[in-house]
This record gives C-alpha cells, sequence and structure tokens, in this order.
C-alpha cells in the first residue's frame, strides 16, 4: 500500500487528540477521528486556569529551564527527564500558536499576552483566557480541524467507542469499535494509531473529571498486553465544590490570583498553608496542599461547621478584578452553590483530579504495541509522581505535535498486508462481547456497581495509603469483579442502549482499578501524590523507578467473551527513570526551592 | 416530618420514528440536587411513580460544569443544560423533554450534527498557514480580547437554535449561533482576512436576513452570549458589504 492511500486512526478529541490529527495532516496524511461525543465537547474543555510557557514576559528571569526544573522537582523526580525538558522549551511556541489560531488569551496593556502565576512556581508562567482557557485551546484546534474535514483530510466518526485494536503479528493494524447509537461493530484499517482517550476519573465514581472519562479504552488496550505505567500515581486537586452529580473543579487559578485558605480556628481564621508552608503559601503544589486539608479537617477536626470542607477566600480582592481574572469559575461556584465567592468565601475539598499514570510510552509517543500510540493524559510521560498546574494543557498539545510525525515515520518503515479474516475475527469478538452483556441476567445492577467500586477507591486509593486498606481494596475490587458476571441487563433494546455500554466499560474500569491499586500497594514509599503513613520519606534507592503493569496473557474466546472472574491478573515490573539531566534532590515548599 | 419526594416527569420516545410517550418518577429529595443527579438516580433505579420497573431513560452529559454543552434538554419548558438546573430553584413537577428542533435519537438526546455543520458554512476558524513555530500572533487590545472571550464561551449547546421561532427544519435560517461566530472570527486581526467569505454567507438565503428579532435567543443563552448584539453587529457588516460588493 503506498504511503498516499495509508490511512491513520486518532481515539479521542480532547486537545492531544486534535494536535495529533492536525499534525497528521498537515503532513499529508488522512486521519479518521473516532469519539465517543462530539470532538467540541471533550473534556479539555474543563481545564479552567491555563497553560504554561516560559515566555518570560514580566522579567522575572524565567525560561525553559526554570520551567523544566519546577516540573520535575514538582513530579518528585519519576518523569524520565529528556521529553520533559523538550516539552519545556517548545512551551513558548505552542503559547504563540494558539495565540494566532485565535484564543482570546488576557492581554496586557500593551496587547502581549499576560500571565498569571500558578502552584509550583515562582514565576508568571501561566497564560490563560478568562477562567476556561482549556475550552479555548479545544475550540481553536477543533476550528482547525474543522477545516481539514471541510478539505477531505478528516473523517470523524463521532459517537463511536473504541473497543480494542486490531493486531496482526502482534502489530496494530487498526482499531475495532461500536456506535453507541445503532451498535454497529466495526473495524477499522490503519497505518498507525493514537489513542488520546484522557483519564479514569470514573474509576473513583465522583470526581473532578467528566463523566465520559472511564479509563476504559486504557484499559481494553492494557487486556490486549499493552504495558500500563505508574497507574497508582492520582493527582487529587485541593479545591473541588462537593456535589451530588460530581465534585466540580475550583481552579488553582484562584489561589494564583490571591485566595486564601482556611479554617475558623478559636474563633478567628487560620490560614493554615501560608502557616505551615511560608515560602509558597497558598501556591503550594497540589498533593500538599491536599494533604494539609486532610490534616485540619480530619486529623485536627477543624472543617468548617464540622464538615469535611474549607473555605478558599477570595473576597479580600476587589470584585471587578476578580470578575476580569476568574469570571467564569466564580459563575461556576455561584451556579452551583447559590453564593456570590466576591462577598462569601467558598467551600471546598479535595477531590480526584488527574492521571499521572497512563499507558507507557517512548520519547516518540508509542504505546509497548507497535503502530499504537498514546497521547494526552491517557500516557503516563512527563508528569511523574504529581503535576504541575497548567501543565496539563501544554502537555497534551506536546504529546499531539510529537506523534503526530512520529506516526507517520513509523508507518513508513512498517508497511503490513493485513489479511481480512484478522479483522473478521475482531469483529467477530467484539460482537461475542456485546451479545454476552444483552443476555446478562443476574441480580446485580451495573450502576450500583459501579459506585461501589468508586466509593472503595475513593476511600482507599487516594490521599492516603495504608497497605492494610489496599489489600481489602484487593479482596473488594475481586468480589466486584465476580459480582461483574452476574449483572442483569433490564433495557434489551438495540438501540441507543447505555446499559449495554456502561457494563462493559464497568468489565474495563474494575480491571484498570486493580491496576491502580496494586501499584500502590506495591510501593512502598511517599512520593509526589502517592503517600503513605507508614512509609513517609521518598526511597530512591528502592523506588526511584517506573511502575509498570501488564495483563497476564489471556485468550478471549467467542464463547467466553470476558474470560472468567479472575483470569487477568496484573504483572507488575519496573524500569530505571532517565535522570540524566537533574540530579534528584529533596522536595520541600516550606523554604524556597534550591537552584538545581 | 414526611420525606419530601420530587415528582419528575419525563418525555420518552425509544427512536426517532416512534411516538413519543410520557412517564411519571418519584424521587427523594437531598440537599443540593440538580436535573443530572435526578436522571442519574432514575439510572440505578427505573420505576415509575406507579412502581412499574421500566428501562432506564437515555440521556447525555459529559462536564457537568456547563462548559461543553451535551446536556442540553428542555425543562420546564425552557431549554437550558441539565447540568446546572437545580432542583431547588425549579418548580415541581420537573418536566424534561428532548430539543423539538432536532431528530431524537432515544429519550432525552438529539442529534445537533446540523450546528456543526453551521460552523463549517461560516468558516469559523482562522485561517492559518501551518503549525510551525511563527513567532508570535497579532498584538490586540484587552478589551477585544475580552469581547472574543464572551462570544468564544459559545459551547454548541443549541438552546438558542431551540428557542428561535425562525430556526427549524421549516427555515433555511443558519441561526444566531453562527452568526455570533460571524462577528467572533470577523472582529480578530487575523480571522478578518476571510471577512467577506463570511459575508457572502451571511447575504444568502438563510443568511442575517431571515432572522425575525424574536430576542429569544439572547435570554435562554446560558453563558449569556450577547447574541441580539452579535446579529446587529454582523447585520450592519453585512449591509456595508453589500454595498460595496455592487461597486
Amino acid at each position: 500500500m503506498s504511503m498516499k492511500e495509508q490511512r491513520f486512526i486518532v481515539v479521542g478529541g480532547g486537545l492531544a487528540g486534535l494536535m495529533t490529527t492536525i499534525k497528521a495532516c498537515e503532513a499529508g496524511m488522512s486521519v479518521d477521528l473516532f469519539s465517543v461525543v462530539p470532538v467540541k465537547r471533550s473534556h479539555s474543555v474543563c481545564a479552567q486556569g491555563g497553560i504554561n510557557g516560559a515566555v518570560n514576559t514580566k522579567g522575572e528571569g524565567d525560561s525553559p529551564d526554570v520551567h523544566f526544573d519546577d516540573t520535575i522537582y514538582g513530579g518528585d523526580f519519576l518523569a524520565n527527564q529528556p521529553p520533559v525538558k523538550k516539552m519545556c522549551e517548545a512551551a513558548p511556541g505552542i503559547i504563540n500558536l494558539m495565540d494566532r489560531m485565535g484564543v482570546p488569551f488576557s492581554r496586557t496593556p500593551e496587547g502581549l499576552l499576560d500571565f498569571r502565576r500558578f502552584g509550583g512556581t515562582k514565576h508568571h508562567r501561566t497564560a490563560f483566557a478568562g477562567a476556561s482557557t482549556g475550552q479555548q485551546l479545544l475550540y481553536a484546534l477543533d476550528e482547525q480541524v474543522r477545516r481539514f474535514e471541510v478539505d477531505g483530510k478528516v473523517r470523524k466518526f463521532e459517537s463511536w467507542e473504541y473497543l480494542g485494536n486490531v493486531t496482526h503479528h502482534g502489530v496494530c493494524a487498526g482499531i475495532v469499535a461500536t456506535n453507541i447509537y445503532t451498535h454497529e461493530v466495526r473495524t477499522f484499517q490503519a497505518a498507525a494509531v493514537a489513542l488520546a482517550t484522557g483519564g479514569p476519573g470514573m474509576v473513583f465514581g465522583k470526581s473532578t473529571n467528566s463523566i465520559i472519562n472511564t479509563g476504559a479504552a486504557a484499559a481494553e488496550a492494557y487486556l490486549q498486553g499493552v504495558k500500563y505505567a505508574n497507574g497508582e500515581f492520582i493527582q487529587i486537586h485541593p479545591t473541588a465544590i462537593p456535589g451530588e452529580d460530581k465534585l466540580r473543579l475550583m481552579s488553582e487559578s484562584a489561589r494564583g490570583e490571591g485566595g486564601r485558605v482556611w479554617v475558623p480556628r478559636d474563633g478567628k481564621p487560620w490560614y493554615f498553608l501560608e502557616d505551615m508552608y511560608p515560602a509558597y503559601g497558598n501556591l503550594v503544589p497540589r498533593d500538599i496542599a491536599t494533604r494539609a486539608i486532610h490534616k485540619v479537617v480530619y486529623d485536627m477536626q477543624l472543617g468548617v461547621n464540622g464538615q469535611s470542607v474549607v473555605y478558599l477566600d477570595l473576597s479580600h480582592i476587589p470584585a471587578e478584578t476578580l470578575r476580569t481574572k476568574l469570571g467564569a469559575i466564580l459563575d461556576i461556584y455561584e451556579k452551583f452553590m447559590g453564593d456570590d465567592p466576591t462577598k462569601v468565601p467558598m467551600k471546598v475539598f479535595p477531590a480526584v483530579h488527574y492521571s499521572m499514570g497512563g499507558l507507557w510510552v517512548d520519547y516518540d509517543q508509542m504505546t509497548s504495541m507497535p503502530g499504537l500510540f498514546a497521547v494526552g493524559e491517557v500516557d503516563y510521560s512527563i508528569h511523574g509522581a504529581n503535576r504541575l498546574g497548567a501543565n496539563s494543557l501544554l502537555s497534551c498539545i506536546y504529546a499531539g505535535m510529537v506523534a503526530g510525525p512520529a506516526m507517520i515515520a513509523w508507518a513508513k518503515g512498517h508497511a503490513q498486508e493485513v489479511p481480512a479474516s484478522v479483522f473478521g475475527n475482531a469483529v467477530k469478538l467484539a460482537e461475542a462481547r456485546a451479545d454476552h452483556v444483552r443476555k446478562m441476567s443476574g441480580p446485580e445492577n451495573p450502576f450500583l456497581l459501579g459506585q461501589e467500586l468508586g466509593d472503595i477507591m475513593t476511600r482507599n486509593v487516594t490521599v492516603t495509603r495504608y497497605n492494610q486498606k489496599l489489600e481489602q481494596t484487593r479482596t473488594k475490587i475481586q468480589e466486584l469483579e465476580e459480582r461483574w458476571y452476574r449483572i442483569g441487563i433490564r433495557d434489551q433494546g438495540a438501540w441507543t442502549n447505555q446499559s449495554l455500554h456502561y457494563t462493559r466499560q464497568l468489565f474495563s474500569m474494575i480491571q484498570l482499578a486493580r491496576v491502580i491499586m496494586e501499584g500502590a500497594l506495591a510501593r512502598n514509599e511517599s512520593r509526589g501524590a502517592h503517600y503513605k503513613p507508614d512509609y513517609p520519606e521518598r526511597n530512591d534507592a528502592e523506588f526511584l523507578k517506573t511502575t509498570i503493569a501488564q495483563s497476564s496473557p489471556i485468550s478471549l474466546t467467542t464463547e467466553r467473551p470476558f474470560g472468567v472472574a479472575g483470569t487477568v491478573q496484573p504483572q507488575l515490573s519496573y524500569e530505571p527513570v532517565d535522570v540524566s539531566l537533574i540530579k534528584p534532590r529533596a522536595r520541600k515548599y516550606d523554604v524556597d526551592k534550591q537552584v538545581s | 416530618m414526611a420525606e419530601k419526594v420530587i415528582e419528575v416527569r419525563l418525555k420518552r420516545q425509544l427512536s426517532h420514528d416512534t411516538a413519543p410517550y410520557w412517564e411519571t418518577y418519584h424521587v427523594a429529595w437531598r440537599e443540593n440536587l440538580n436535573v443530572i443527579a435526578l436522571l442519574m438516580e432514575l439510572r440505578q433505579n427505573p420505576v415509575t411513580a406507579d412502581g412499574t420497573a421500566v428501562t432506564p431513560p437515555a440521556w447525555e452529559a459529559a462536564c457537568l460544569e456547563e462548559v461543553c454543552g451535551t446536556c442540553s434538554m428542555i425543562i420546564n419548558g425552557k431549554p437550558r443544560q441539565a447540568c446546572s438546573a437545580l432542583v431547588d430553584s425549579l418548580t415541581w413537577p420537573i418536566e424534561l423533554e428532548p430539543f423539538s428542533k432536532f431528530p431524537v435519537v432515544r429519550d432525552l438526546i438529539t442529534d445537533r450534527a446540523k450546528m456543526f455543520d453551521h460552523l463549517k458554512d461560516v468558516k469559523a476558524w482562522i485561517p492559518l498557514d501551518g503549525t510551525y513555530d511563527l513567532g508570535s500572533g497579532p498584538r490586540y487590545s484587552q478589551t477585544l480580547a475580552l469581547e472574543r472571550y464572551k462570544l468564544s464561551e459559545c459551547m454548541t449547546c443549541g438552546c438558542c437554535l431551540e428557542a428561535c421561532p425562525q430556526y427549524g427544519p421549516q427555515s433555511p435560517f443558519i441561526g444566531p449561533q453562527a452568526v455570533s461566530q460571524v462577528r467572533l472570527f470577523n472582529s480578530h486581526p487575523t480571522g478578518a482576512m476571510e471577512k467577506d467569505a463570511r459575508l457572502d454567507v451571511m447575504m444568502q438565503e438563510g443568511g442575517i436576513a431571515d432572522c425575525g428579532d424574536a430576542q429569544n435567543c439572547v435570554k435562554v443563552c446560558p453563558k449569556h452570549i450577547p447574541l441580539t448584539e452579535s446579529i446587529a453587529d454582523v447585520s450592519a457588516q453585512t449591509t456595508v458589504h453589500a454595498f460595496k460588493s455592487l461597486c
């Protein structure tokens, strides 16, 4: 097959997927773009605060090198350093590019881009558009992809869900997908595939994630033997608005613009972050702030009105300043809580926010399956043990810029003829799975099982981790997996049957929960977002290494398309971290960061 | 005190070519509920008020923060986002219906793909040379940045189109969201380079002249985008453009 006729597949239409698509189209290739929602509705819209890049417009001596050091230090030295350095070097150019695309970034009196401060840095490095920067960046890329769509370079398959890879001799040859309305199952051939399917927030039930972020796609790849790395590193955002349906993010930019965190103590406000961490105060990184809030609420019993909330206070800042710089997030608070944050302090509490871990990738964003790439939150690179605020939008766009050209380069050397039977068999297995789920007639309710999974994961595998509780979680996950086989499907319809999709996703979510839990259990140290009181120190001698989880080899048949309970066991192994550029040092935020 | 019970009436339709019907459910009141939380509860326990077990109603949602535009539906007669519809600020019984201007997929899900086609029609993008590093973008004022941000918050949710009496299968009118995007992209120094092409579309059938000035759009926009201002602005731009085309 000539290069000209080759098609590429991108699964997921957030920032990472859209940038991958644009880069492939610019190189003259054609892309089939898959998404469960119209791509403009992807989870990137939820990112509020901004995007980092050391453009250094404030005379602070900022540079990509300082950004690189902040990112590695913030990530507690678990990230491979070369790609992080490249990302930080590319960051100013990425911000300029997004500005050229028309993103309405906030500006200075001179008409230049304005920058704000974010957690884990001393520099004004974060470009922002109102308080919905992720939405604005996503729209800019969505618009450029729409241009390519009009030109015939992109075919969109929206409302299609990825079910797994089609492989031939271990190489990715395409995907199998289903239409979530018609339930049609089809395979799609490709010269290379990129997964850009985001994080696994729904594994924890309620989180700051969109409810489409099930992690099911990454889990399907994992079940096909693709390596999953650092699964145990889950970022908890310190400030979310508690809600019945979800925990809504209250952006770090609220603190970046001067917001102060406090609880009443002896009848007076106690600004505990400023007290505990004088050097960074309210702008300590997310893991530090989260643990401080847990300490104040759970250990010291100082939560506001005895509830699990603390105050995030903006009311000392002029309302007009707040409206300009934080308008959209203030609206969110007022809209969902009914209070005006310019007048009264907001009530917030930590919530599951981001997965640093994800599919293992090499420096070209290729996973352990040749021809399968991963970009954005679904890949594990860049953020190490903890992500700095406003680095996620950057890492998504950067990953797309790397993956687009890398996929094309890889495909050039690896054209393969794939027999039609390979695709036929993939369809048969996927259809057998759909039939299996439809015929499930046991007593269990899939949505309630999902809630139980979220509850136990949130309770035991988030902020503070104890080995005994992790072992209890393992037992519970195994129980949930057994009960999954006894689900009953009430809806027998063959059209837009959401119970079928959810039940299939839940199987994958259970497997991913196990990966996260096993990684946490095995890592007997504290590093970044992973905190074990019984092992309170970072232990570089034993654990300065990447956790790799691979599923035990399973062969699924059309008779047993989900195997049987207990078939899948994660096998853990470790790989060294490339720390060749910055020597690991202790990470502290009560004093100024030492120069590396 | 007796438990407070919320009555929810939901217009169901199994597919686009079957007849709709109504179902009523009872959900126990709790603090801080929104319509999404009600729908989540119905999904876990799909039983009608008279105790009949039914299939879970189909609905779509994603961000739940009113920035993605997915969960559009008609709530108590008004087009809006289900995530930001708080139970305590709605009158009960709460009535949920799918949008009427778009084909129903199932229950509360409608196919709004047409909205994205409108964005293609008006070239709602910057004509970028490429994603290579070509230096910084054009300078412009913070005032313009704020004005553009407001317009750029449009999440293609469709509330304005549902409320617009001119928009629908009966008419070619492109609707307020696309008109406002014309203003957004014409206001950018680079976007303005394709200004004429966008205004050509506004001059055609289904363009700006089809607006009936009902001003419903601006009243229902969940992001408070000044849609009528955009319509006036683009209307003025189109008039100038039309005169220029004659010369």
